[in-house]
């Protein structure tokens, strides 16, 4: 093989190999991308559990709806307590979802949190929330979950109803996985 | 064909597992890959069979749900990965070499791997039609979390798409060091032919885009078996996030489809038409830019997924601006052919009918990246009727347009003319019977991947079934004719056609196994 055919061969590898690595390096691209802009309705960027206060801005009601979803064949029940609430941006607002472990067994649960429309999520501040963490339920146990969030006043104008969901999975078999989240820090 | 093509002057006469298992031949291999492909539009065409039968009345009759969406989804995996592409691959094994005045392949040790990987790819996707859960049924795109509630069907899926990626990796590789480095002197980049511009420029989109699909099914292999989170909300990923990777390979992917035929079309048209093309340098540059405008538009087939203003619009506009280079191209064919003295033999008659139809696929393309239209478009028949419009009276005809055009070339015989014709006509009505009532179902709303459907759509879909089976039906014909002339017929000349022009034309036909050992030079 000639010099000039190898350098044409191990350029176009070169290409495919790194083009295989870039189709992972999306993977990270893809979380920075949602988390800096909030496009998906990702809201990991507001779950770092610091302080958030604004002063309420009583001229101003925005409505927050309540959804609840299990993934595939979860034998639950899981219901938010209210299922719209109207509240002033900045006020502190505490409502409870529901959950009953109908299974004769324990369960690891994961609730994924998704806020409509997706740019309104970086101005909803979840305080407290159930979805943190890993929740275990025993056999039939039935629990109260609070959420503590905050709307920030910097809502757009133009966004008058927000829309809180959640998603249960069950996880225990992966349970021992931390999930990966992306923290950046607050304000960036 | 076994009989003829063997060179004397190197007095070897290779028995039949020389001649093709072990054969490094760049002409052996390209007949090799386009006699695979030629089976494999067999075999993928008879599940579209199964599914058009299934859907000639409302109701279910012949199939089970599950075993429809296994149809729907091998289907389409065969007829890209096994058909459509392989044939481009044959195609450029045989003409490329031929073309810029090489000796062969650059590799072509190579080339015998890469080709001899495609059957054992395809035994191992086919063979999950066997398996316990049956085969993979969650749609070619593969999207989570539905794909990964494959069964044991699922890491043979995978790994045999790894395996027609590697194929697609080396065979490109192998073009593109053909292409830079086998030429004939006095050949520049500007002086090659176009069939050889766009292999050029297919070849870097499959050697960029391949491994990222190599990659997104991966991940996919690993969420399942391997506890990672690249898809599962669950675990911090994103089921969204695969349909990004997903298309980001898929939309280069569907150029990959069509930018050979782009090639094959600009030289049946000239010939025919005894006019050298028209425009060729803005030919080489539209393609160019269909390249690279094809990087920057996956989204368009996500604007469901809820994306936001900003980005619908970037991947809408982006989407249209394709519309330009395309229409370049189509206005020089036009101008190519005019004032022409033209003439209709078979491949200059699947030629034009690329031209026209594909033109209407690229129209209701133009319609579904109208994003907010797209809304009531997604997913629907609408979308089949347009991707079926640009690949099989588009990829699949200029296919055969090639076929017609370089058989005597490749046997030294020319084939049926009459039965030619009967091919064409016989295609052609039953192609447009077939898909053009799928535009007026998915606008009224028929979703596509299902076995059953509300009975307003009757009418429409029993047109498109007979039409189907007409078109599965003609294509026997055209088994027939390339068998008939590949053992005999009226010896063809060297030049074949009166207005062809290009190095191939050069050599006898049918070609010695060893052609343009001494480069021809080029003025």
């Amino acid at each position: 093989m000639t010099d000039k055919k190898a350098t044409t061969v191990l350029r176009s590898s070169f290409i495919a190999l790194a083009m295989f690595g870039f189709g992972y390096l999306m993977v990270p691209i893809y979380d920075v991308l949602c988390n800096i802009t909030g496009l998906n309705g990702n809201t990991e960027i507001v779950s770092t559990q610091q302080e958030v206060e604004f002063e309420p801005d009583m001229t101003r009601t925005v409505k927050v709806q309540f959804v609840a979803n299990l993934n595939n064949s979860m034998n639950w029940t899981f219901e938010p307590e209210i299922f719209e609430l109207e509240v002033h941006p900045g006020q502190r607002i505490v409502t409870n979802y529901t959950a009953i472990n109908h299974r004769p067994d324990a369960v690891v649960g994961q609730a994924i949190p998704s806020v409509m429309p997706g740019l309104a999520s970086r101005h909803f501040h979840k305080v407290e929330c159930f979805c943190f963490t890993n929740q275990t339920f025993a056999a039939k146990e039935e629990r109260q979950m609070p959420v503590v969030f905050v709307v920030d006043p910097a809502l757009p104008e133009k966004v008058e109803v927000i829309t809180l969901s959640y998603t249960f999975f069950d996880v225990t078999e992966t349970a021992s996985v931390t999930p990966f989240t992306f923290e950046v820090p607050a304000g960036g | 064909m076994s009989t003829a093509t063997v060179d004397d002057h190197h007095d070897e006469h290779p028995g039949f597992f020389k001649r093709w298992i072990t054969t490094t031949n760049h002409k052996d291999i390209g007949t090799l890959y386009l006699l695979f492909s030629l089976l494999m539009f067999f075999v993928g065409g008879a599940m579209a069979m199964v599914i058009r039968a299934e859907l000639y009345i409302p109701g279910l009759q012949w199939v089970e749900p599950g075993f429809f969406n296994s149809m729907t989804t091998m289907h389409a995996l065969i007829m890209i990965f096994g058909a459509v592409m392989p044939a481009f691959t044959g195609l450029a094994n045989w003409l490329i070499p031929m073309m810029v005045g090489g000796c062969d392949m650059a590799l072509p040790r190579l080339n015998n791997w890469s080709f001899w990987i495609l059957p054992f790819a395809f035994t191992m996707l086919l063979s999950t039609l066997f398996m316990p859960g049956g085969a993979p049924a969650g749609g070619w795109t593969m999207y989570p979390p539905l794909v990964l509630q494959t069964g044991n069907a699922f890491p043979f899926v995978i790994f045999s798409i790894h395996l027609m990626g590697i194929s697609s990796i080396m065979g490109s590789i192998n073009v593109v060091a053909t292409i830079l480095n086998m030429r004939a002197p006095g050949m520049t980049l500007l002086k090659m032919p176009l069939f050889v511009w766009t292999w050029l420029i297919t070849a870097y989109l499959l050697i960029a885009t391949m491994p990222v699909l190599a990659g997104a099914v991966t991940m996919l292999l690993t969420d399942k078996y391997f506890a990672t989170s690249f898809f599962s909300a669950a675990g911090g990923g994103d089921p969204v996030m695969f349909q990004h990777i997903f298309w980001f390979f898929g939309h280069p992917e569907v150029y990959i489809l069509i930018l050979p035929a782009f090639g094959i079309v600009s030289h049946i048209i000239p010939t025919f038409a005894r006019k050298p093309l028209f425009g060729y340098s803005s030919m080489v540059y539209a393609t160019a830019s269909i390249a690279f405008l094809s990087f920057i538009v996956w989204a368009h087939h996500m604007f469901t997924v809820g994306m936001p203003l900003v980005g619908e619009l970037f991947f809408m506009f982006s989407t249209m601006l394709i519309a330009v280079p395309t229409g370049v191209k189509v206005f020089n064919w036009i101008a190519t052919m005019w004032r022409g003295s033209m003439t209709f033999e078979t491949p200059m008659l699947f030629a034009v009918g690329f031209v026209i139809m594909f033109t209407l696929g690229g129209f209701s393309g133009l319609m579904l990246a109208i994003a907010p239209a797209d809304f009531q478009y997604h997913d629907t028949y609408f979308v089949v009727a347009h991707f079926h419009y640009v690949l099989v009276p588009g990829a699949v005809f200029a296919i055969m347009a090639a076929g017609y055009f370089w058989l005597p070339k490749w046997t030294g015989h020319m084939y049926n003319e009459t039965l030619g014709k009967w091919h064409f006509w016989l295609s052609t009505i039953f192609v447009n019977l077939t898909f053009f009532p799928m535009h007026f179902v998915g606008l009224a709303g028929m979703p596509r991947r299902i076995p059953d459907y509300s009975l307003q759509f009757t009418e429409f879909n029993t047109m498109a079934s007979i039409g189907s089976f007409g078109f599965g039906l003609s294509q026997l014909l055209f088994a027939f004719i390339v068998f008939q002339t590949i053992r005999g017929g009226k010896k063809a000349t060297d030049q074949v056609w009166e207005g062809a022009e290009g190095l191939e034309w050069t050599l006898p036909s049918p070609p010695p196994a060893h052609t343009f050992d001494v480069p021809p030079v080029i003025k």
